[in-house]
């Protein structure tokens, strides 16, 4: 794996392709701007003061290194491979959704832009965006779908009192879905001066690529402190994926290592077969939404079908390209878990280990049981614990049939 | 001469219409267009997520969609249309994923025998003419490619390249149906493209009026109306067609009478 030919690592191609998958599948309107960002985003990667710039407020700002844990009573009542997290969890504002924003807010005032958009379902990008909008005094507006701010409130005050306008969207089912769309019907009107964050590791090239980039800090560091705590790589490497940022975050450094095996959990919700689940690898097919070519859930006719899963942040009809393209490779493997298996395994992470994971990483840690024994108890399971869940509990409570 | 050069080389300029497939009586609703003095007809494919339209298209699409509408029913409209107009160019209108879902050639082919004559892919700029231009020009089916306020002229021939039939210029960085542009932008565009291309150009976008359609007809080739159109259909639901005639026709005097 030492050949550039043989490499994972040098996706997407100069059209920002990922094999069939990725590209730019955008209104004309909004091709010169992208046109434009990727250039503004080469020439910031090889500008050594943006990365110090990066870098300082990875630090002092969201409170990187996060640490790396060994999970003992875990690995305990398991009973195989060590299990240890990367806990992007007590990151500011509590999960890894942050590092992004801060790489895209820099580049949007490299690039002159003074004002910011967002999607967000359940609204952790959202919180994050209008967190690095408030630190840097953009302002900056938020798409949400109406069922989402329904049911997501205390997020939607959060972003309020960090000073965002968060507009509620009516339209389709009024979720994540409909406010990426919003979002960019958005973008196309107010095309001078509005930079778009995207929250996750999809859209048109180059947006896949620079979350890509901003999140490996997760796999570099993970990489970093577990070679120097036990001298070795792991084994196996794991999380959740819904557009799958935190997983291409936590996998990409990792990728040229042919001894770490990796997979990404999808979210099954009450099951693949049920065909009410966010699966697109799983349970879905190739097609062209929201600016790239991935696996979508579409019926036959490419029409795009809803998607379901307990955790919000999981609960979209499609995945980032280079997903695809790493499950299509062979070099990811991809597994779903129902919201009852991801209900357990946040229980058991609160229980064992003290830590109330989101209900995306407790899909990530529900795969657990499913593969521990096929590890040795010196070999190394790292899990992705991508956020904190204290914005779940009244999902939790009300799955539980508990009224809080 | 195939029916859309035809269209244009007529003396007056074209009335563009656009019609979201399976909302409403559509065949009734597509013969009120021509009946009205619309030129060349552009029938919208419904797609869930039609991210470059206003509400007025949006709800359309979702209309539509909600009343059962296949790919097959649009491709029938389409051939049953065909059948009813032999002269009258019709272009599809629409977003990716339902045209390359069953591959592009399949799309292509299928356009072809109902009698396409265009197709416009909001969402396949240039850079990913690959995923349906090559099976639509196989056909003969001209790919109608998009130009707009953010289209500069470095960018301008790779827009230009590969398009066909018109072009259309899309008057307002913005979604359908909303604000209309001033028409001396409008009308510094369209000379810079027919400076770079021997393609005529049909302008759209924000295009709700008589008065509006006339002015624009004074500078491009074409001018195409779409959300205030649909708004009529779902007005008048059944009633639509005397409506959409009604409007068609005082929007053909304008357009055609501009130069």
């Amino acid at each position: 794996m030492s050949t550039i030919a043989n490499s994972f690592r040098t996706q997407p191609d100069d059209s920002g392709h990922y094999g069939q998958f990725g590209g730019r599948y955008v209104a004309e309107t909004l091709m010169p701007l992208i046109l434009d960002l990727e250039k503004h985003y080469r020439a910031a990667k090889d500008d050594p003061a943006f990365q110090a710039e990066f870098d300082d407020l990875m630090e002092h700002y969201v409170g990187r290194p996060s640490p790396l844990y060994f999970a003992e009573r875990l690995t305990e009542a398991l009973g195989g491979g060590q299990i240890w997290f990367k806990r992007e969890e007590l990151n500011h504002t509590g999960a890894h959704k942050i590092n992004n924003c801060i790489g895209q807010i820099l580049l949007a005032i490299r690039m002159g832009k003074t004002r910011i958009i967002a999607e967000t379902g359940a609204g952790q990008h959202g919180v994050a965006t209008a967190t690095v909008c408030a630190r840097f005094g953009l302002p900056c507006t938020i798409f949400m779908g109406a069922t989402d701010v329904a049911r997501q409130q205390p997020n939607v005050f959060r972003m309020k009192l960090l000073g965002a306008e968060v507009v509620p969207v009516e339209s389709g089912a009024a979720t994540l879905k409909d406010a990426m769309n919003e979002a960019l019907r958005h973008w196309v009107a107010h095309v001078d001066d509005t930079f778009y964050i995207i929250g996750t590791a999809a859209g048109p090239h180059p947006y896949p690529e620079l979350v890509r980039d901003f999140q490996s800090v997760i796999g570099k560091e993970a990489r970093a402190q577990l070679l120097s705590r036990t001298g070795q790589l792991p084994d196996l490497l794991l999380a959740a994926v819904g557009g799958g940022s935190n997983a291409i975050g936590l996998f990409h450094p990792f990728l040229d290592d042919p001894d770490v095996k990796m997979i990404g959990i999808e979210a099954a919700g009450h099951g693949i077969e049920s065909g009410q689940h966010a699966a697109s690898l799983t349970g879905g097919s190739p097609g062209v939404l929201h600016g790239n070519k991935t696996y979508l859930l579409q019926d036959e006719d490419g029409q795009i079908t809803e998607a379901h899963s307990i955790s919000a942040g999981l609960d979209y009809p499609g995945i980032g390209p280079e997903h695809s393209w790493l499950h299509e490779s062979g070099r990811v493997e991809y597994l779903p878990v129902t919201d009852d298996e991801a209900l357990d395994a946040f229980q058991t992470c609160c229980r064992l280990e003290g830590i109330i994971p989101a209900l995306e990483s407790a899909h990530a840690l529900a795969a657990l049981p499913k593969v521990v024994k096929d590890y040795r108890e010196d070999q190394i399971i790292l899990v992705n614990v991508s956020g904190r869940g204290d914005k779940d509990i009244f999902t939790v409570a009300d799955a539980l049939g508990v009224k809080i | 001469m195939n029916r859309i050069a035809a269209t244009f080389a007529r003396p007056h300029p074209a009335l563009v219409c656009f019609l979201t497939a399976g909302d409403g009586d559509t065949a009734a609703n597509l013969d009120a267009l021509v009946a009205g003095g619309a030129d060349i007809i552009e029938l919208g494919m419904p797609f869930t997520d039609p991210m470059a339209d206003g509400p007025a298209i949006q709800k359309a699409n979702l209309r539509s969609l909600g009343a059962g509408t296949s790919t097959a029913d649009v491709l029938a409209i389409a051939r049953a249309f065909r059948q009813r107009h032999p002269d009258t160019p019709l272009v599809l209108m629409g977003y990716a994923n339902p045209m390359i879902r069953r591959g592009p050639e399949w799309f292509a082919r299928a356009a072809n025998e109902a009698g396409v004559d265009g197709v416009i892919c909001v969402d396949i700029p240039p850079e990913e003419d690959a995923a349906l231009g090559p099976a639509l020009r196989d056909v003969g089916i001209s790919p109608i490619r998009l130009a707009t306020p953010t289209t500069d002229d470095a960018r301008l021939p790779a827009v230009l390249d590969g398009s066909s039939g018109f072009l259309y210029y899309v008057a307002v960085a913005g979604v359908t149906g909303m604000q209309q542009a001033a028409i001396e932008s409008i009308e510094a565009n369209v000379t810079r493209i027919k400076q770079s291309a021997d393609i005529p150009v049909a302008v759209g976008f924000g295009v709700r009026t008589p008065e509006q359609a006339a002015e624009i007809a004074q500078v491009a080739d074409g001018v195409v109306v779409g959300s205030a159109l649909v708004e009529l259909v779902e007005k008048y639901g059944t009633e639509a067609p005397e409506h959409i005639r009604t409007l068609t026709a005082s929007l053909a005097d304008a357009v055609h009478g501009a130069q």
